[in-house]
């Protein structure tokens, strides 16, 4: 493998992360928020293990394989709170999006 | 705002972030092609570590700490999902074709093949990538699919199991390293000699909160299923 | 081999997450009772790591005996020993509080929680806790990230448990706004740890260079963790969540969860990066806190309802402790991180009491409404007198906490000849009295209001009694908590390695 292959990953992974913080700003509907945070997320596990691989040996550096691993889990986490609440806001108003001013 | 105002806030953004990620970007192209960053150290320690694959290794014993408190995250998941839900199987069971037997033929055949796999997953974890997460969304997919193919298996579960498989993974894990600290050792500190079974104890449990969890979190933050919910639309 | 006093450190995560599970798993009716049972032993291992802290200096804990590069360390110098004293305290009163509350609810008082959803509050709360305890601990940047997960999950879910409409819909902006923040301080660690292979803040210390990756990085964290801080302007979450969550969990997000992130904020700045970063880039933190001291005190004296105007009273004061960046005289003086540090004690004690009193008031007249609070002081003097003294510390007179620590970053301030931040620091006094002053003259006022009024239950107005005392103590004695905070500074450290 090329020594400088990993960038290509990395900077694919920054790209994701980037479409993915775009999403979460700018994308009205909650369900496609969920979609773009857990874009954000990959797209920064990415930008982990690419660089994980630059290990001289050639077994690529198994630390930041177990924090991707961890992130993982907590995304799974993440994601899941994020769907029960969307739930429960749907089933309480109907709101598919956050609305801009409640009334009191 | 409005639709045009948001349009251009949109834009705004897109340009804004591209520069963000022209800027990592190139701080990622600065790096140097050779880094060996812990390899070296988690390699040299492996023979200590109780497992011969080094991610495991990591995972499970020189940042078991993050692993215990990942575990947590979890069971937060569900408490939060079980607080705001209440459980209820979800809309996706209820437009499942519930009769095709085709689909039920192949459910039957496929689960105990997951639970085979995912058994597998737990032990090559020692030695080979796996390991509990992998082999608890392995079952917690057996789980799912049965649900999603009309089989209702986890309303009879009794309340209190429900809340054990929930919480056993954190139990065994707290609990293994606060014995150990009971014996003079520090927390997580396996003996050498043991170390390799009690990981494996841990992914064990570890291995059946995960799956539970994801399944709770499936059916709204219960793994007992409300059957009436199911009822009405078969 | 006994239980030493670094083994404390574990115990402070591990004793509420058991307590969680436990509680969890038996649900049984004593739940409250057994949660201030854990409550008693936080704060016995609290007092016992500062005790130990005080007298041998900073501790470290290795887990499963790992070294650092490798391991997971626990540290507890000075300022996260007084971190977790503070949250042992304000968490024990938030309890007993928060018992109270829940009681009150199940007997069917209008209070804007679901009943329903109460038996999840003390498992949420009691890893919430223990979530704060790992951050403050904490010696390692990816674990860090781990327990600020743990953090936000369990308040986003302690929001939702309000179950209205509005809580659901702050609870959702609140979980996007601190997803986003963490990931974003995700991205940083992973940046650092290709650049120098190790996550230990301590060590990073010693190695951080001002290259291109270093300072995305530290870019990265910092945004990542001023979302979650709520500092003006990414405070837009703020309000609405800390106003619409129970009120036991009100006092709890605006006293720790917010100290959680400004305390990583604090560590990474002032350990890791600071002598990096050009003079501008504290510059304008500060610039930003003082614009949350102006703004937020501005809007708290507008809003109608009173939770609403703690909740900006809170974004006010969050730019206070942002103040240090721009004011920093250096570890030697250290006016600026000791004035700090006392301000985080002394805002966590005093918002959390005032969200209590203003639960229970909510409690005993239906409404957070100001104008419906006409002629409540005449009922319930005693909560009006612990908001009144939590109002003290707040406008930062004395003898209060909150005058020490703005006579100490007012000192700095004016030492290194930054007249504007003092400035601003005055203002803000002034106008945190003016809202502060607003809610007693209602509560004194002779019309009485027409709503019907309900005793408050004693677990609803001790507590925040308790803290808002708790703080004038702090106010006058002031040596433990200073001593505390020289505790494992880098000077200090550089003092005992040279004899």
């Amino acid at each position: 493998m090329d020594t400088r292959t990993f960038f290509l990953y990395a900077v694919a992974g920054v790209v994701l992360f980037g479409i993915g913080f775009h999403g979460i700003l700018f994308c009205r509907n909650l369900v496609r928020k969920v979609l773009a945070l857990n874009l954000m997320g990959a797209g920064i596990f990415l930008v982990f293990v690419a660089l994980s691989t630059r290990a001289p040996s050639g077994t690529p550096d198994p630390v930041p394989q177990a924090m991707v691993l961890t992130g993982i889990v907590v995304a799974v986490s993440a994601t899941a709170l994020m769907l029960a609440l969307i739930r429960r806001l749907y089933r309480e108003t109907g709101f598919t999006e956050l609305p801009c001013d409640l009334e009191d | 705002m409005d639709s045009s105002g948001w349009a251009v806030g949109s834009r705004l953004g897109a340009v804004l972030i591209a520069v963000i990620v022209g800027l990592v970007g190139y701080a990622v192209w600065t790096f140097p092609s050779e880094f060996s960053g812990l390899s070296d150290h988690a390699i040299a320690e492996l023979q200590h570590a109780g497992t011969s694959n080094p991610v495991t290794a990591v995972l499970l014993n020189y940042r078991s700490y993050d692993t215990l408190l990942e575990m947590a995250v979890l069971l937060l998941a569900v408490l939060a999902a079980w607080a705001l839900v209440g459980g209820g199987v979800n809309e996706v069971c209820l437009v499942s074709e519930v009769s095709n037997p085709v689909l039920r033929g192949f459910v039957r055949v496929m689960t105990p093949l997951s639970i085979l796999v995912s058994a597998h997953l737990l032990w090559l974890g020692d030695h080979a990538p796996g390991g509990a997460f992998q082999a608890g969304a392995i079952l917690a997919s057996a789980g799912v699919v049965l649900f999603m193919a009309g089989i209702d298996w986890s309303h009879k579960l009794p309340a209190w199991l429900e809340r054990v498989l929930l919480t056993i993974g954190l139990f065994a894990f707290t609990g293994v390293g606060i014995v150990l600290m009971l014996t003079g050792r520090s927390f997580l500190e396996y003996p050498p000699a043991t170390a390799k079974w009690l990981i494996l104890m841990i992914e064990v449990f570890c291995g059946v909160s995960i799956a539970a969890a994801l399944v709770s979190v499936f059916l709204g933050g219960r793994l007992r299923s409300r059957q009436t919910v199911l009822k009405k639309g078969s | 081999m006994p239980l030493e006093v670094d083994a404390a450190m574990m115990g402070l995560v591990c004793v509420p997450l058991t307590a969680a599970l436990l509680v969890f798993l038996t649900s049984t009716r004593a739940v409250a009772a057994w949660t201030m049972v854990t409550s008693a032993i936080q704060f016995g291992l609290a007092t016992w790591l500062t005790y130990g802290v005080l007298h041998s200096g900073p501790l470290q804990y290795q887990i499963g005996s790992w070294t650092l590069p490798l391991g997971i360390t626990l540290h507890a110098d000075g300022i996260s020993t007084l971190m977790i004293w503070m949250t042992s305290l304000v968490g024990g009163a938030s309890t007993i509080y928060a018992s109270g509350y829940l009681s009150a609810l199940r007997r069917g008082s209008k209070l804007p929680v679901d009943a329903r959803l109460v038996p999840a509050f003390w498992p949420l709360w009691l890893i919430l806790w223990a979530a704060l305890n790992a951050l403050f601990l904490s010696g390692d940047l990816f674990n860090i990230y781990v327990t600020l997960e743990m953090v936000t999950l369990s308040a986003v879910a302690l929001i939702g448990l309000a179950g209205r409409e509005r809580a659901l819909v702050a609870a959702m902006r609140y979980l996007i706004a601190a997803m986003t923040g963490s990931l974003l301080y995700l991205l940083g660690v992973g940046l650092m740890y290709a650049a120098y292979g190790t996550l230990a803040w301590d060590r990073l210390g010693g190695l951080v260079q001002a290259d291109g990756p270093t300072l995305c990085a530290a870019s990265l964290m910092t945004a990542g963790l001023l979302v979650k801080t709520a500092l003006f302007p990414l405070h837009y979450w703020l309000p609405d969540a800390h106003a619409n969550a129970p009120a036991p969990v009100s006092g709890v997000l605006s006293g720790l969860v917010l100290k959680g992130s400004f305390f990583i904020i604090l560590r990474l700045w002032l350990y890791i990066f600071f002598p990096l970063l050009p003079i501008r880039a504290g510059q304008l933190l500060c610039g930003l806190g003082m614009a949350a001291i102006l703004w937020g005190s501005c809007q708290a004296i507008r809003q109608q309802r009173v939770k609403q105007m703690i909740a900006y009273s809170t974004v006010a004061q969050i730019g206070y402790l942002f103040l240090i960046f721009g004011i920093w005289d250096g570890w030697e003086t250290g006016l600026a991180w000791r004035g700090t540090g006392y301000f985080m004690l002394s805002h966590a004690c005093a918002k959390a009491a005032a969200f209590m009193v203003a639960g229970s008031l909510m409690y005993a007249v239906g409404t957070d409404r100001l104008e419906d609070w006409a002629g409540i002081g005449r009922r319930e003097p005693v909560l009006v007198f612990a908001f009144g003294l939590a109002g003290v510390s707040l406008m930062g007179l004395p003898p209060s906490g909150g005058f020490i620590a703005k006579w100490l970053l007012l000192n700095a301030a004016v030492a290194g000849g930054h007249w504007m931040p003092a400035l601003v620091m005055i203002v803000g006094g002034l106008l945190a009295a003016v809202y502060v002053f607003r809610v007693i003259a209602v509560s004194f006022s002779d019309q009485e209001s027409s709503q019907s009024i309900v005793p408050v239950p004693l677990a609803l107005r001790w507590p925040p009694l308790l803290l808002a005392l708790t703080m004038i103590v702090f106010g006058v004695l002031t040596t433990q908590p200073i001593r505390l905070l020289e505790i494992g500074t880098p000077t200090t450290a550089v003092a005992e390695v040279s004899p």
